[in-house]
């Protein structure tokens, strides 16, 4: 929060089928529809998310990431972070109010890593889904498959990651939560947070520019990811890995594909950051045990397996 | 069991046996068997990328970034995403792309 960024406030997916897509992230996931636009996107959340949408999905030939966003404080903070992030070197694209429904306008830059990211300081509150603002229950009825509550973070695959750092500490004002260091010092992954929680962000080093890992949403209990793995096996859907846990946060987690390649992480449990804290240290000689601690070894699609 | 279609797998010389409607990744992996790499087993990622030699397929949705129009006119396809309609031939490509995470 150093620099006025709160927290993600949304992610823009690409999907080969959408039908197919809703099948995955409402039926089986739990995300609620909250709304679609003119282009045929759709836009969902988790159902304790106090904004309008926090996943959008849009249809196309090749499936990723097109951005992810973060919410600032306030429209001066947007204008600051504009210039500062041009003096950083980004080429920063204006988007009007409304190009996203319910979205404030936008400021978009594409970061070192090859990955574009997105600001914004206004979007409608619908409050949590379900649930009354005032004397809430615990939770809503009619939730869905593995009733998600939040979208949470993304790791993605890029180069430049010394400059990806330095552009998210110095301009946006995260901090360096965890990292991975091989023999020779350098960071191999980097996880940055703004907040209090593990990542919000977390960058590999990989030789091709922008490519997306998973995006990851939050469960509350270690019984609410076995129940996940349970509907993973009964609806057939593609799994990469677990439950286990991770090394890198001490995440409990899964891992498997949507219907067009994304991975997604479904998750609880980790690690929490103050700002004050040292980063925490993994060497990349037990790369393995840091990413799956129980396997303590990676599987080749972690690796491989990237859209 | 006529209604099984078989596909070789030209480098290792497998045969893998397929249910109608089953994709060519699925069947392996269904029978044990690892001559084709797998990776998101959704067309998005390109692990699973082979040649048709011969014999005819469904095609079902692939991301262009692995399989461009031209490579797909050329034979090229991604086996998660491939039905086999008769017995057929296809050979893997296995040019994922690895991570080196010691490499800067
Ligand atoms: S396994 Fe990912 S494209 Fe086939
Ligand atoms: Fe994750």
């Amino acid at each position: 929060m150093k620099k006025g960024v709160m927290r993600p406030g949304h992610i823009q997916l690409r999907v080969l089928d959408m039908q197919a897509a809703l099948k995955h992230y409402v039926d089986l996931l739990g995300l609620i529809e909250m709304d679609r636009d003119a282009q045929g996107r759709v836009y969902l959340k988790g159902w304790t998310e106090i904004d309008r949408f926090s996943v959008v999905l849009r249809e196309a030939d090749e499936p990723g990431m097109d951005f992810l966003g973060f919410k600032v404080v306030d429209d001066a903070t947007l204008c600051r972070l504009s210039e500062e992030l041009a003096a950083f070197g980004c080429q920063v694209e204006n988007l009007p109010a409304g190009e996203l429904k319910g979205c404030g306008r936008r400021i978009r830059f594409e970061a070192p890593s090859g990955h574009f990211f997105e600001l914004f300081a206004d979007k409608e509150q619908t409050g949590k889904w379900g649930v009354s603002e005032i004397n809430p229950e615990a939770w809503p009825r009619g939730l869905q498959g593995m009733k998600a509550t939040r979208f949470d973070h993304c790791l993605l695959y890029g180069v430049e990651l010394p400059e990806t750092l330095r552009l998210f500490t110095e301009v946006l004002g995260f901090s360096l939560a965890e990292q991975v260091l091989d023999e020779a010092g350098r960071r191999v992954a980097q996880f940055l947070t703004v907040g209090m929680k593990a990542h919000d962000v977390a960058f590999i080093q990989h030789p091709e520019k922008g490519r997306f890992h998973h995006a990851s949403f939050f469960l509350e209990s270690w019984e609410d990811v076995l129940r996940a793995a349970d509907l993973i096996s009964m609806s057939n859907t593609s799994i990469d890995i677990g439950p286990t846990r991770h090394g890198l946060t001490h995440g409990k987690t899964i891992y498997f594909f949507d219907p067009s390649g994304n991975r997604n992480e479904v998750f609880c449990g980790g690690d929490y950051h103050y700002p004050d804290h040292p980063p925490v240290t993994w060497t990349a000689d037990q790369l393995g045990k840091a990413i799956f601690y129980h396997d303590r070894q990676l599987n080749e699609r972690f690796l491989t397996a990237l859209t | 069991m006529s209604w099984l279609h078989r596909v070789r797998e030209r480098v290792s010389g497998e045969v893998l046996e397929v249910r109608p409607g089953e994709s060519l990744l699925c069947a392996m992996e269904r029978q044990g068997k690892g001559c084709i790499p797998v990776g998101c087993r959704g067309g998005g990622c390109g692990v699973c990328k082979v040649r048709v030699v011969s014999g005819r397929f469904d095609f079902g949705a692939m991301s262009c970034r692995h399989v461009s129009a031209d490579e797909r006119g050329r034979g090229l396809a991604l086996a998660c995403r491939l039905f086999p309609l008769g017995d057929s031939e296809v050979q893997a490509c296995g040019e994922a792309v690895r991570a080196a995470p010691e490499q800067q």
